[in-house]
């Protein structure tokens, strides 16, 4: 069902310098309720047999008639809150009309001209350190459509994901690089997932994200004027929308430089061969003819509900990171790792309170959660997704007692990994590991003078050698003792021994 | 007002009517006649009145987000024209 555009030419910085990119973002989050937008069938279509999780409301039968799901709607306001949108005192739902088999009523419940949420931000940082403010021109709620299989000369259609809640997120053109659509659809994942309200799944379709670009001459810009837009759509995952803006970037300014012009139409990401694709559609231009929806009354959002769903809002991970930062000293490249995952956030602050903040600790810990501990969630795990911490068997209390461990001596840092590794495969505590596997720190001088003794017996030529003058073998020395005592020895003690040994 | 055979086709566009010329004729008449009826209502004076969305005085209806069972398969497909497998079937969408 697709054309493929011309492969674009080679274009010099020259050229690109004299290009300003604009880019804004529809996002579609499906919003994580147990019942769907306006009927009470479950939301649990992943994986059920199709046309299993439908009723007369969203199969559009006669005579049925639509409830709003109170959850979605609060799931809206706290999103639109989350990204400083102005709430509104009346939203207004709205049929969207176009006849297709993924709809069956003929028209889509959305909002239109009164949308729940308007007027907000995100803050975003880039690879520079600097920060760029992306406006939201609106956020409302939908329901999703069905799925439609295209088999031969049939499509079939199946309606479980028909009337699911659907939060649309749209920013205003306020994005000139591929790397800030990059930075500011992770921070609106991470704070969605944050707030509980989708799933952040792109996969699985759960958030969707279609990019309009444009491109305009530093002439065009100066005069106030935009080029022609054109949208992307088929992008599953955060890679290919940054990818896909980078290739209409350089594909428009190519058709332009050789005296082209950019058509208004709908491309598709083409993931095989890494360009964008035109999608034929329709020649009739899309008219919905938007009226409000008759069967559904205004939502009249009174300023003590939106205070009762802002006092909700948990503590958002940029504000988390700073308090990082700020009051526990931890450096931002591990606060950045730790708060861009919910469950993560989570785990490294019941540690924290089982540690402790108090010299440096919080720093220890993450370094140990996203260095030895993020390994084994990846090696054992599906890829890098650091939502499988939640299958660790690793409690974040067992984390904190094992740094316990290695600050009190008790075993020194590279016993900490083995015994970590343990835990990881086992989920015993590092004490029980410890003391079963005798991994406890060797500082009793008399056991490490005892394994010393017998190194001096076995290498007496070294010996000879080192008191002779030759002082770089004493980490020859070090290793042996550190091997003799299968890495248990107290290094500084085992140090303080040698030294005087080896003296004579 | 008067509608166009354009106007007319238009609309038959997109709500998927395939209309022969005689009817596009006959309907841009009668439909033209409605509307001028339905334009009288534009003598009113609405000027001190805020657009109204909705009439009844009803605000925030709303239910408490607890699913309950959906239809079996076989029902929901019972007046379907046609299925396969659990599905809707249709006529292709896209043409070839």
């Amino acid at each position: 069902m697709t054309l493929t555009t011309k492969s674009k030419p080679e274009i010099s910085q020259q050229t690109l310098n004299q290009y300003e990119l604009v880019v804004g973002i529809e996002v579609h989050a499906q919003v994580l309720t147990r019942s769907k937008m306006f009927c009470r069938c479950a939301t649990d279509y992943a994986g059920a047999p199709p046309n299993t999780r439908v009723c007369p409301v969203c199969l559009g039968m006669p005579g049925s008639l639509p409830v709003i799901n109170r959850a979605a709607v609060e799931a809206t306001m706290k999103s639109g809150l989350a990204l400083n949108c102005t709430i509104a005192e009346t939203a207004i739902f709205a049929r969207k009309n176009y006849n297709y088999p993924d709809l069956p009523k003929g028209y889509q419940i959305t909002q239109y001209e009164y949308p729940s949420c308007e007027h907000g931000y995100l803050d975003i940082d880039l690879e520079d350190g600097s920060t760029r403010r992306i406006r939201i021109r609106r956020t409302h709620l939908e329901e999703d459509t069905g799925r439609t299989v295209h088999v031969g000369q049939y499509t079939l259609v199946d309606l479980n994901r028909a009337g699911v809640p659907l939060m649309e997120i749209v920013t205003e053109a306020d994005i000139h690089s591929p790397e800030e659509a990059y930075a500011y659809l992770t921070r609106l994942r991470t704070i969605l997932r944050y707030l509980g309200v989708n799933s952040g799944d792109m996969e699985k379709g759960a958030m969707r994200c279609e990019p309009n670009i444009s491109v305009r001459t530093l002439e065009q810009k100066a005069r106030g004027e935009y080029g022609t837009k054109v949208e992307v759509k088929n992008l599953n995952s955060f890679r290919s929308v940054r990818m896909a803006i980078a290739y209409e970037m350089e594909r428009q300014i190519a058709l332009i430089e050789s005296g082209g012009k950019v058509e208004q139409v709908n491309m598709g990401w083409d993931e095989q061969r890494q360009c964008t694709v035109l999608q034929r559609s329709k020649e009739s231009a899309h008219d919905y003819r938007y009226f409000p929806e008759p069967d559904l009354p205004p939502l009249q959002v009174s300023r003590a509900w939106v205070e009762e769903i802002r006092a909700q809002l948990p503590e958002l991970p940029i504000a988390k990171r700073d308090r990082y930062e700020q009051t526990w000293g931890l450096r931002r490249a591990e606060a950045d790792i730790l708060t861009s995952e919910k469950l993560v956030i989570d785990y490294f602050e019941t540690a924290v309170a089982a540690y402790g903040t108090n010299d440096g600790k919080p720093q220890r810990l993450a370094n140990w959660l996203t260095g030895e501990f993020f390994r084994l969630l990846y090696t054992d795990g599906d890829g890098q997704d650091l939502r499988q911490i939640a299958d660790a068997k690793v409690r974040p209390t067992q984390l904190a007692a094992l740094l316990q461990l290695v600050d009190d001596k008790v075993i020194n840092p590279n016993t900490g990994k083995k015994v970590l590794e343990i835990m990881y495969a086992t989920g015993d505590d590092p004490q029980q590991i410890v003391a079963r596997e005798g991994l406890a720190m060797v500082s009793d001088t008399l056991v490490i003078d005892d394994a010393i003794a017998a190194i001096f017996a076995a290498n007496a030529p070294d010996l000879a050698r080192y008191r002779a003058g030759e002082e770089k073998l004493f980490g020859f020395f070090m290793g042996q003792v550190m091997k003799a005592t299968k890495g248990k020895a107290d290094p500084n003690a085992a140090k303080q021994r040698l030294q005087e040994l080896l003296k004579g | 007002m008067h509608l166009t055979p354009e106007e007319v086709r238009h609309v038959a566009e997109l709500a998927k009517l395939h209309l022969t010329d005689e009817e596009v004729a006959q309907y841009a008449g009668q439909l033209s006649a409605i509307l001028d009826y339905a334009e009288s209502l534009q003598a009113v004076d609405t000027s001190n009145v805020p657009p109204t969305p909705y009439i009844l005085r009803l605000t925030n209806v709303m239910r408490e987000d607890q699913p309950e069972p959906s239809l079996a398969n076989e029902i929901a497909l019972a007046n379907a024209p046609d299925s396969v497998d659990g599905f809707f079937r249709v006529r292709a969408v896209f043409e070839e």
